[in-house]
């Protein structure tokens, strides 16, 4: 496909790279020279400098023969009409970002009207995210499918709990049920495992079951964490209220630490549940002074990075909460695996993981939908979600029968509202919603899984 | 530096260098040579397993920065000019292997000046593989691997950029493959097409294609001793057109293409590159009226201008012999060079565009001291690397080109054919003026001004800078 990028952040550099690694070509468009020369001296990506929202840059950049334009510039304005003249310049599809609240709550109406296809909201994903890991606050992440019926729920393997130096043959006799753990990381290695694997401490597993099924697991293996029933956010951004807002909804107590008196003020407004703190989030005595050891759980959200891992880590240290980080600029993850915060979000990543599943569902003449995605592990694997359109080489024979690729792990199959952890006597069928998870990345359907 | 991954990419041109040797030697079979056909064979066997054994050690990761890549492509420039010499040295054809050396140097940079007195007593294969540089070099081995191996990446630009003329390389297209592909296919179609009209000119079959090789690589090695001069006024006509067309910048083709007309004749470079040819045209076939007929002193001016122009370097006449004005105007031709994205080799018309409108812009900073001027070309402001870049590539040139004739002054010839020969190589035209004019060759030169020239040969195709890094130290460090 012909993908036009405009706005060369960070996201944007992302959104080259991964797509570019597709084999889509990519022309990328921003009116800053710097940031084109950044990506084109790094990517195979056509540069365009000017402005994305003029109609004789977008021509430059091809738009007529454009199949897909993503607009993701700093502002929402510039988005969205960028995406309008992108529309009636060419044929092309339309993704803008917009992260505005204002506009947030009028999406559909905006969306329908200007004809965008799809309209992304990182700060909302990203709160939903961490939302979705309160939840459930053993796991480091947590990725759904079928619509939530189905979970893959990565977590952190302790010394304590019973999965620790257990082979993977033997897990089954220990639990007294069955569970799919189809991807292990250890270190900076991603394992696919087998029977004879041995789970270690540190080791980040990945389980796939249902959410009933999960508690009872989680409950089996020993960790013990209850509901998150207090939440501490500090820094009072865009995100911090998409989050108050779900954890309040939950019935979660939410405390809002924020340094700058109007956003306070205006917190307080919109968030008459929430209780909004005015003081400075990297004052230790403050936290401590709000019940920083008694919160189950802990969100860093300034704009400083670095502030909020030494924040999470404080949080760690001091209490026993869930501490979440937020990072949207360093690109350390080989190293902040090494310290001890319980999770890491990227809101670039989880944009450009949105982005992708998309383009790459935009191939309609495959046999089947890539209906979710989620690259793990700093995209060194992916678990792809497929809707099986019609029949091919992987429907109707057993699944033992198939002649797959290496590292691949077909972990369910949902018929209807039946959810299957297929063995190898199971077939694939039409209608069916299939989550594999491996190593191989750029899959668009099915069929690719085989040899 | 990536030591591995750059010693990777050598293998490569090694290989696609042995492939390229069979060529020469299937045409040896043809004219019944089978004994030099057997010294290509064994030359490309030597080059495909020396690159097999280079490229054992696989690189660890590909990254290949701007260092890298200029680097890499200096270092296979010299290696490929090594490896073409040999079947020269092997066959006995030129027994020295320097010579040897600067005849394939002059080659693939396209350059066209010889060291042979006697061009015509070399075997059909020698010729064949002589020309077959120049098409080789015209377009550029890296492009030609980038279009078919999509090994680097991202990073193949860096290999591009060392490799492709004009100040700001850009892609047509966003996948390098898919650009190094269109300029390919540019590129052959031009020459097929040019093949065809020489043979329906009159020219022989193998003469016509080792033309070509010459006129579309912008090279201009003949293939007899007295280069185009023997041919009739049509094959003249003919070659002077496709000489222009091969110095267009070929961004002007893919738009002809993809039907983009106003896009296409809306270049300013290319412009003035026709501009600067009528007018020069002009100028000289007035001035050399009084030596022949009305229409040859047309067809001998256009010729020369467009052969020198587009730093081919075909003659039809020996302009050695002409006015001084007409001289003149040909050695600033010289300097002028074609197109950039063409196969051409010198100055480029577009930096010469840019140098002069640095120097407006600076006159009217100094009536306007406060005023902020940008420098504009084709709608799009030049950024200030490209003229920054630009005024250096203008410095290191004159300096490589004064040292070299300082260099080369050794040999105690006169100052026309120590300037003219330095600048003729530079530029990669061929013939210049004095005894290295269109009917001299490069013979009279010593073993160590031979070097200097094959120096500045692989500089001017390189486009300079992937000459010099070589020779700076902190290049070759690790860290």
């Amino acid at each position: 496909m012909n993908i036009i990028i405009v706005g060369c952040g960070k996201v944007g550099h992302t959104l080259a790279q991964q797509l570019g690694g597709e084999n889509h070509d990519i022309v990328v468009v921003d009116k800053n020279p710097e940031r084109v020369h950044g990506i084109t001296d790094e990517l195979d990506a056509q540069g365009i400098i000017g402005n994305g929202v003029s109609y004789q840059t977008l021509q430059e950049a091809g738009v007529e023969k454009a199949d897909l334009l993503i607009a993701v510039t700093a502002s929402d304005e510039q988005n969205l009409l960028c995406c309008c003249i992108a529309r009636q310049a060419g044929h092309c599809k339309t993704i803008a970002r917009v992260r505005n609240p204002i506009y947030n709550e009028e999406i559909t109406f905006l969306r329908d009207k200007l004809g965008l296809d799809l309209v992304i909201n990182p700060e909302l994903i990203t709160a939903n995210e961490i939302a979705r890991i309160f939840q459930f606050p053993s796991a480091v992440k947590i990725d759904t499918f079928s619509k939530g019926r189905l979970e893959l729920i990565h977590f952190r393997v302790t010394k304590e709990c019973l999965l620790c130096g257990i082979e993977l043959m033997h897990l089954k006799e220990s639990l007294g049920f069955n569970v799919l753990i189809p991807l292990v990381t250890r270190g900076e290695e991603i394992i696919i495992p087998r029977g004879n694997f041995v789970f270690e401490e540190g080791d980040i597993a990945s389980v796939v079951t249902t959410p009933q099924t999960a508690t009872m697991f989680f409950r089996k293996i020993g960790f013990t964490s209850g509901r998150t029933r207090t939440a501490m956010l500090v820094g009072g951004g865009t995100i911090s209220y998409y989050l108050a807002q779900r954890l309040l909804s939950a019935g979660i107590n939410t405390k809002i630490v924020e340094i700058d008196e109007n956003v306070c003020n205006e917190l307080s407004e919109k968030l008459p549940d929430a209780v909004v703190i005015h003081g400075d989030g990297t004052d230790e005595k403050l936290l401590l002074q709000e019940g920083l050891e008694k919160a189950d759980g802990f969100v860093a959200l300034t704009g400083l990075d670095e502030e909020n891992i030494l924040l999470s880590l404080l949080a760690k240290k001091l209490g026993n909460s869930k501490s979440v980080c937020k990072i949207n600029r360093i690109n350390f993850n080989s190293l902040l695996g090494e310290i001890k915060v319980d999770t890491t979000v990227f809101p670039r990543l989880l944009t450009a993981d949105l982005i992708i599943k998309y383009a790459r569902s935009m191939n309609d003449s495959l046999g089947s939908n890539v209906e979710n995605l989620y690259r793990l592990e700093d995209g060194k694997a992916e678990a792809l979600e497929f809707f099986v359109k019609e029949a091919s080489g992987v429907t109707d024979i057993p699944l033992a029968k198939l002649k797959m690729k290496k590292d691949i792990n077909i972990c369910s199959i949902t018929r209807g509202s039946q959810v299957i952890f297929p063995t190898g006597n199971d077939v694939i069928k039409v209608g069916d919603y299939v989550v594999v998870v491996m190593k191989h990345l750029g899959m668009k359907d099915i069929k690719d899984i085989l040899l | 530096m990536n030591f591995t991954m750059v010693s990777y990419i050598i293998g490569w041109i090694l290989q696609i260098e042995a492939a390229f040797l069979l060529l020469p030697a299937i045409v040896g079979f043809c004219y019944g040579e089978g004994n030099k056909s057997f010294v290509f064979i064994v030359t490309a066997l030597a080059s495909f397993l020396l690159g097999l054994i280079i490229k054992l050690k696989k690189p660890k990761t590909h990254d290949l920065y701007t260092r890298e890549g200029f680097a890499t492509v200096a270092i296979g420039w010299i290696a490929m000019s090594i490896v073409g010499a040999v079947p020269f040295f092997a066959t006995g054809e030129i027994p020295n292997f320097v010579d040897a050396l600067f005849e394939s140097v002059s080659g693939f940079t396209t350059t066209g000046g010889s060291i042979l007195n006697d061009v015509e007593a070399l075997s059909h294969a020698c010729v064949f593989w002589r020309s077959f540089t120049h098409w080789i070099g015209g377009m550029g081995v890296f492009v030609f691997i980038m279009a078919i191996f999509p090994i680097m990446g991202g990073y193949s630009i860096n290999l591009m950029r060392a490799e492709s003329t004009g100040p700001a390389v850009g892609k047509l297209v966003p996948r390098v493959q898919k650009t190094a592909l269109i300029l390919y296919a540019l590129y052959l179609g031009l020459t097929i097409i040019g093949c065809v009209v020489y043979i329906i000119c009159g020219m022989n079959f193998f003469e016509a294609v080792t033309t070509i090789f010459g006129t579309v690589g912008t090279g201009g090695y003949g293939v007899l001793n007295t280069s185009i001069t023997s041919y009739n006024p049509a094959i003249q006509w003919a070659i002077t057109i496709f000489m222009i067309l091969s110095g267009i910048n070929y961004s002007v083709y893919f738009c002809l293409i993809r039907r983009q007309f106003k896009d296409a004749f809306s270049i300013s470079e290319v412009k003035w590159y026709l501009g600067i040819i009528l007018v020069s045209t002009a100028i000289i076939a007035f001035d050399i009226r009084g030596l022949y007929a009305p229409a040859d002193s047309i067809r001998h001016a256009a010729f020369q201008v467009g052969s020198i122009i587009t730093t081919t370097g075909f003659s039809t006449a020996d302009f050695d012999l002409w006015p001084m004005l007409s001289k003149s105007v040909l050695v600033l031709l010289m300097f002028c060079g074609a197109c950039s994205g063409s196969t051409g080799g010198g100055m480029k018309i577009s930096r010469w565009l840019i140098m002069a409108k640095t120097i407006r812009k600076e006159l009217s900073t100094m009536i306007h001291p406060r005023q902020v001027k940008k420098i504009h070309m084709d709608g799009h402001v030049v950024e200030h690397e490209t003229v920054r870049a630009t005024n250096v590539y203008l410095a290191s040139y004159f300096f490589i080109m004064l040292i070299s004739v300082v260099l080369i002054s050794v040999d105690n010839l006169d100052f026309t054919t120590n300037f003219t020969g330095v600048v003729a190589m530079l530029n990669n035209i061929g013939p210049g003026l004095g005894l290295v004019g269109p009917t001299g060759n490069f013979s009279i030169f010593g073993t160590f001004s031979k070097i200097v020239l094959i120096f500045d040969m692989l500089a001017g195709r390189l486009e300079l800078f992937p000459m010099l890094i070589i020779l700076n130290p902190a290049c070759w460090k690790k860290y």
